[in-house]
This record gives structure tokens, sequence and C-alpha cells, in this order.
């Protein structure tokens, strides 16, 4: 057993370290299985004697971060074993990032994440809208009352145009990371891929489960355990499902019915994207503070950047589509518009390859832990105390 | 904080002196606990242990089926071979149905037995996450109460005034000082990590035991209280003492340093030649003799060897084995003579008789003729790659201790318990466990004596 010596922080570990890392802590979680009920990663690292870079992937990706393995580990630094699964496994939940991304040349941009990088995309993005426009509809940009219409500024097909190709893009990458993931981790027969192992996975991905499947919420700091990072994860996912429900909706009342923007406060549209800009405020807001008083100890200070520069995206995007919406008849709504739509464009481009892609990693990894469960009878022994 | 006359003073932080802690809290009284170990390695032996055993006659969400008192009593006397003080062995198994849900109320999670089977689930509460997480629990509850906690405070040395405890002298960043109390309870575990006192017991074979637990228990308040004339239970040989991976730390391995092996090869010492019945039972009963057997042998040097057809129906060590494609070959990288394990592993192949092996049973594959014998689970070792693993005894706690009354008051030479001096956990099983063991009874002892003596404590200083 190599007892990798190594000093914590944000040094940047080459990747056999980091897979020697995982093996090392593997090696010594599964001869300990002390912790196999706090989690799926455990009894997933159970049924296995060895540990490659798929198995750690697997594992990495299954580990929700609750914090509890740490406190609860005999072997936790500074026990010279050295061992914590969460900052191990976040470690190597990165790498898995860049390692399964599509194009697989773009995996560096998970180095490079954070807040100033985001916004500086945001910014650029938003003086190409800005140029654009001014360009090809500088008089609607000049208009002191555009009365609400948003496809006065830019029209409809431009919008679809571009942000049609943006998503195409987005979603193949998206699918193309996925797919990559779901073949390194599952080796062997396809067969086990079940409609009921689907449910069961995206169940527990989008009840966050693990985050309280003791019956008691996941720990912030030793002994401190509050339901607060569930409750604003899911104001920030369901909020950002429902801005994405909001959207698919306007599409269709424009090229279905024909029926066409501005809707009112009440219409369907606005009341899911407003519900949805909701959660995206609070939510990002929450877990930004919540962030800040986490133990350091149970992540890895390297991915501060990128938590964070996706935290304020998402915050930013919503507030300036709220704004949007309330000011929609004043003469700001213009600058207003562009300013949001670069926003927009900067967190969909930096989707694929930022923090937004641990939902689809996380979730395939909860569908690959219910296919292994299905595969298998539940029978796990223990060791005795002493 | 220290200045104060405290009612208790708990020397000990571990899960009886947390558990006596807690009890003299609610029973009123100001408690100090002095625990010897920095944060970070707080909690003694108990932040190594895993579960509890504790009787009930029904199901409970913990424990499955069944486990009465009179069947845990039995195993008690059993594994003791009845020499045990034997109303505190009753006090303590009648006591333990109350455990879990005392330990529930102080913070403690368990496992739920109906996930997995946990083979030792129906007499046994698993703790989730295992010790440490429940020593996490016990020291919130602590700090929520009110209980003033010292780390690194090392207990050098006792105020004993006729008898009486009026304080503890403890180091504590390089400074001694005294802590005043009213009552003791004394709780800091047995000797096992001083080193000096395990050669007084065993020789120079003491410098080869890993002690697996916490370096901090140095039994340094037992040596006191001796020497200030209490009474000595068990003998300072006795321990339990298991086998463990020769590369395992020297103190601290906990459980990831056993090896479960033993039973599915052969084992020998460092001449090459076998020494006990590696099938003699199942190895959840055996392993605990193993220690003391290895202890025995020549440089106190034990190895492990199984061959292919059995790698991986063991718990997996935390260290690789060594791997070899011939028996010499292994013979050579373990440092043993080559002829000699030869003709061991030979004379072993040659005497095992045909059979159906199954591991969950004490199956008929046995070996005939051979001295010693291996009476179960006994296949040929003829299938490379051969594996082999360096063993040495594992001393997981030491039996030597106080003697106590049923009021977990220490006693005396002169037959009287002190007036107000209190002992609970490993420093005082020797009461009911001088030898063998059963798991999870460690954790009982804690508990129920821990809130007796805390208990005791408290109303002592009341008065």
């Amino acid at each position: 057993m190599p007892p990798t010596d190594r000093t914590p922080g944000p040094d940047v570990l080459s990747l056999q370290q980091i897979v020697a890392q995982g093996q090392h802590v593997m090696t010594v979680c599964n001869a300990c299985r002390y912790c196999e009920q706090f989690c799926p990663v455990f009894p997933a690292m159970e049924e296995r004697l060895t540990f490659a870079e798929a198995d750690l992937n697997y594992l990495a990706n299954l580990c929700h971060n609750c914090g509890e393995c740490l406190y609860a580990c005999q072997y936790a630094p500074p026990h010279e074993f050295g061992i914590n699964v969460p900052r191990t496994l976040a470690e190597i939940r990165l790498r898995s990032y860049e390692q399964y991304c599509w194009p697989r040349a773009f995996g560096a941009a998970f180095k490079a994440h954070g807040t100033l990088t985001a916004l500086t995309l945001a910014a650029g993005l938003t003086l190409l809208m800005f140029a654009a426009t001014w360009t090809m509809n500088g008089d609607a940009l000049r208009e002191s009352n555009p009365g609400g219409d948003f496809y006065a500024i830019v029209p409809h097909a431009v919008m679809v145009a571009l942000f049609g190709s943006v998503g195409l893009f987005v979603l193949t990458a998206l699918g193309a990371g996925t797919i990559r993931f779901w073949r390194d981790v599952h080796r062997g027969p396809a067969a086990g891929l079940t409609a009921a192992a689907l449910g069961h996975g995206w169940r527990e991905a989008m009840t966050l489960r693990h985050l309280h499947t003791t019956g008691v919420d996941c720990t912030s700091a030793e002994e401190v355990r509050t339901p607060w990072r569930r409750w604003f994860h899911h104001c920030t996912s369901y909020g950002f499902l429902l801005s994405f429900a909001s959207t698919t909706v306007a599409a269709i009342y424009h090229t279905v019915f024909g029926w066409h923007a501005p809707y009112a406060y009440s219409s369907f549209p606005v009341v899911l994207g407003t519900l949805g800009g909701a959660g995206l405020l609070v939510g990002p807001a929450g877990l930004f503070a919540l962030r800040r008083r986490r133990d350091p100890a149970l992540g890895d200070p390297a991915q501060e950047g990128l938590d964070e520069s996706f935290i304020a995206l998402l915050f930013l995007t919503s507030l300036t589509g709220l704004l949007l919406l309330v000011l929609r008849d004043r003469a700001i709504m213009a600058p207003l518009l562009l300013v949001h739509l670069g926003l927009v464009l900067a967190l969909f481009l930096s989707l694929p390859y930022g923090k937004f892609v641990h939902g689809f990693y996380r979730t395939a990894a909860l569908v690959k832990y219910a296919v292994e469960t299905a595969a298998r009878p539940d029978v796990r022994s223990a060791s005795d105390t002493r | 904080m220290m200045d104060e006359i405290y009612d208790v003073a708990v020397l000990g932080g571990g899960n009886a002196g947390l558990c006596a802690a807690l009890t003299a809290r609610e029973a009123g009284a100001r408690v100090i606990v002095l625990e010897s170990a920095p944060r970070h390695f707080r909690g003694g032996n108990s932040r190594h242990t895993r579960n509890l055993r504790s009787a009930h006659l029904a199901p409970t969400g913990v424990q499955t089926d069944a486990y009465p008192e009179d069947e845990f009593l039995a195993d008690l006397l059993r594994v003791s071979g009845e020499d045990t003080n034997e109303a505190l062995a009753r006090l303590v198994v009648s006591h333990s149905a109350g455990c879990p849900a005392w330990m529930q109320q102080h913070g403690a999670r368990f496992q739920s037995s109906l996930r997995g089977t946990l083979h030792l689930g129906r007499t046994n509460a698993f703790f989730l996450g295992g010790g440490k997480a429940l020593m996490n629990s016990y020291y919130g509850a602590a700090s929520r109460l009110g209980i003033d906690v010292v780390y690194d405070a090392e207990v050098v040395g006792l105020g004993l005034v006729d008898g009486r405890f009026t304080a503890a002298r403890i180091r504590a960043g390089g400074d001694a000082r005294d802590v005043r109390a009213r009552a003791a309870v004394l709780a800091t575990g047995g000797f096992e990590s001083n080193i000096e006192w395990l050669r007084d017991a065993w020789g120079d074979a003491a410098d080869n035991f890993i002690i697996r637990g916490t370096p901090y228990n140095t039994g340094t308040v037992l040596r006191v209280m001796l020497d200030a004339g209490a009474q000595p239970v068990g003998d300072a040989r006795a321990c339990h003492a298991i086998a463990v991976d020769a590369r395992a730390p020297k103190f601290d391995g906990g459980i990831v340093t056993r090896l479960d092996s033993v039973p599915l090869g052969i084992a020998v010492n460092n001449r090459g030649e076998r020494f006990y019945d590696e099938g003699e039972d199942f190895w959840p009963k055996r392993y605990a003799i193993w220690g003391g057997l290895i202890a025995r042998q020549p440089d106190q040097m034990a190895f492990s060897i199984v061959d292919a057809k059995v790698a991986g129906r063991f718990m997996p060590s935390v260290f690789p084995p060594i791997v070899a494609s011939s028996i010499r070959e292994l013979a050579r990288l373990l440092d043993l003579p080559p002829d000699t394990l030869d003709t061991t592993v030979a004379a072993y192949n040659a005497a095992v008789r045909p059979g159906s092996f199954d591991h969950s049973v004490l199956d008929d594959c046995r070996t005939a003729g051979l001295h010693p014998p291996k009476s179960h689970w006994a296949l040929p070792i003829d299938t490379p790659p051969f594996w082999g693993y360096p063993l040495r005894p594992g001393i997981t706690f030491t039996y030597l201790g106080l003697k106590v009354d049923e009021r977990a008051r220490v006693l005396m030479s002169n037959g009287e318990p002190a007036a107000n001096i209190y002992a609970a956990g490993e420093i005082m099983a020797g009461n009911i466990l001088r030898k063998g063991y059963i798991a999870g009874v460690g954790m009982t002892i804690g508990t129920v004596i821990g809130r007796i003596a805390g208990g005791e404590a408290a109303g002592h200083a009341a008065h």
C-alpha cells in the first residue's frame, strides 16, 4: 500500500497520483466497510476487489459529497493512512469530467474555470450581441419604446438560429459525454439497463435521496446536519427545469399556435419562467452561502472556480431574465435583453464544460448502481468488531 | 475552567467515559472529561469499534430476531470459561437491552438490521459509520449538555488522601496541573500501548507486537491505582490478540490490518513449518487465538499461504499479497527456507483428503495423518499464483484491570470500596472477561458500567 504522501491544498495532482490515491483509499475502505450504510458508494465498492480508473470514475460520480464518511473515518487525516473519501472522490470526479468530455480537447476547460472567466465570456458575448444588433438592427436599438417586443430587437429567426444551433451543440456534447462515461464504467453485457433501473436512477437523482438516505441530512461540518443544501439544490435544479419548460412552452405557442410574445403575466410561459427564475435566484444564492460555510476538508479546493462560476452564471441569467420581465416596457429593455442573451449564451456554452455535467454523470452512475443492485442478491457480510 | 472543583472528573474520553459523563451530567453534576488524545484521535479504542452486543426479545430495527438474556449470559460464561464475577456479568447482560435506546437518545445512530445481511445482526447492534461516528455523537451531546472536555490531557498522577480521590494531575501542553473533583470515574482503558509494561509480561517478544488501537492507552491510571492498593483483576499477559498483517503500522491500524485468509490455506512460522490447525473452527470463533499462537512462534512471525483457488474468498486485506508462481519463489520472497516450505506444502498436500469444499459450514475437507492436522477447508495448495501474507500478533486490548463491585466502585486491598473512585470500560472489563471474547461485549460493558459509574459518582458528589 503506497502511503501517498501529499500536501492537502489546491495543488494540481497528476492523473497517476489521483488514481493511486483513489486506489489506496478504496483499498482501505474495502477492508474496513464501517461506512457501508451511508450511501451507495460503499456497497458498490464492496462488489470490487480491485479498482481500475473506470471503477474509480463510477464511484466518484456516485458520491454525493454528503461528508458523513469523513467524520466517521478512523483513518481520516492526521491518521497516517490519510483517508478522505469525499475529497479524493471530488478530485477523481473532476478528472472524469475532463476525460469523458466531448470534444475531448475541450476538457482543458474544466481546469480553467473561474467566476471571472465566466463573466468575461458573458461580457464578450454581450458585446458581440450589441455589435451585431447595432450593425443589423440599429434603429430598433435606438427606439425609446420597443413595447415589450424582444423580437423587435433580436428577430425571432435570429434567436431560433442562434440558440437552436447552440442548444443542439450543447445537447450533443452532453449526450456524447454521458455515453462515453456509461460505456467506460459499464463494461460487459448491456443487459440490465431496464426501464426499472433507469426509473430508479432517475428518481434517486431527482430526489437527491442520498443526501438524506440515512434518515437525517448530510453534513456541512462534524455533527452539523441541515437540509439546506438539498433544498437549495432542488431550487436550483427544478428552477432550471422550469425555466427550460417556460422556453419550450413559449416556442410551442409561437410555432404551433402562432401566439407571439410578449405574453401576459398570468400566461403559462411567464408563470413557469417566473417560478423557475425565482428558484434560480434562491437556489444558487443559498448554495453559494453554504459553500462558504462548509468544512473545506469535505471538498477539493481546486474546484472553487468550477462551482462558483456556474452558480454565478445561473444567478445572473435568472436575475436579468426576471428584470427583463418586469422592465420589458421600459427603454432599458433593449440593452437588458442583450445582456441577458449574452449571459444565456455564456451559460449554455459552458454547460458541457462546467459543473452542469455532474447531473448527467451522477444520474448515469445511479442508473448503473440500480443495474448492479438488481443483478445480485443483496447479501453483504460485515466484519466483526475486534 | 479547570480551577473550580468539579463534582465528577471522568478520566478517559472513550465510550465508557462519555457514558459516565453524560449520565453524571444529566443527574445534575458538574462534569469534566480528561482525554489524553488530541481531538482528532479522541475516543480511545472505541473509535475503532463497530457494534454493541445487546439482549432483546423481538426484532428491534437495529437487531434481528431475538437474543434472550439467558443466551447472552451463556455465551459470556462460555467464552470466559466461567472465570468471571457472575453478578457483574448478569448486571451487564440485564442492562444491555436498554443500551441502544439510551444511546439513540444521546445522538447515536445505528445501521438498519434489515439492509444487507450482517452475520452478527441478531446479537449485535451496528453503529452507523462505526465507533468514531458514535464518539462524535457523544461528544456532540456532551457539548450540548455543558460538559467540559479537555483534550491532550494525559493523567500522570492522582491525588489520593486516605484512599479518597481529590484531584487528577494532568499534563497538558507541557504544564502539569491538578483538576479537582468530588468523585472520579476511571475510564482510561487497558495498558496495551505501553510497550515497557508489555515487555514486563511478555519479555522481548513484546517488541514484535502490533498495537491495533490507540497509542494513548498507556495504563498510567491503572498503574497508579494498583500501586495505591487497588485490587487487581486478571493477568498481565491476558489480552485479546489476533493475526494482523506484519506491514501494519505499530499503532492505530484498527480493523483493516487483520487477515482472514488463514482458514483457507496454511500458516507457517519463519522456519517454514506449520504450527496449528488452521481449520479448527469457524474463523470468527478462532481468529482471536491466532495473536497468541503467533506470539509463541520464533520472532513472533507467521505467514499465511493460499493459492489461486481461494483468492477472493476472504475479506480483501489492505495490504497486497506477495505473489509468486511457485512455492519456492514464494519462500524466497517471504524470506523463508525454500526447502522446508516446499516440504511442508508437499506433506500437507499429500495429507489432504478429498471432500466437498464449503466455506460456510464445517466441511469434510480435512487432512489425515498430518501433525498438526487441518480439520476443515483443507484444499491442496497447488494452483499458482500462490499468495503469501506476513503475520504478526496484533493486540486489541489487555485484560488486567481494577476489581470493582456492582456499583462500579473500585475495591481496595482491605476489601472495602474506595469512597469516591469508580471504574468503567476496559480498565475493569477483566471483572467479567479475563480471557476469550465475544464481539461487541466490550462496548456493552463500557456502556452499562459507564452509566452506573456516572450515576454513582454524581450521587456521591451530591451528598
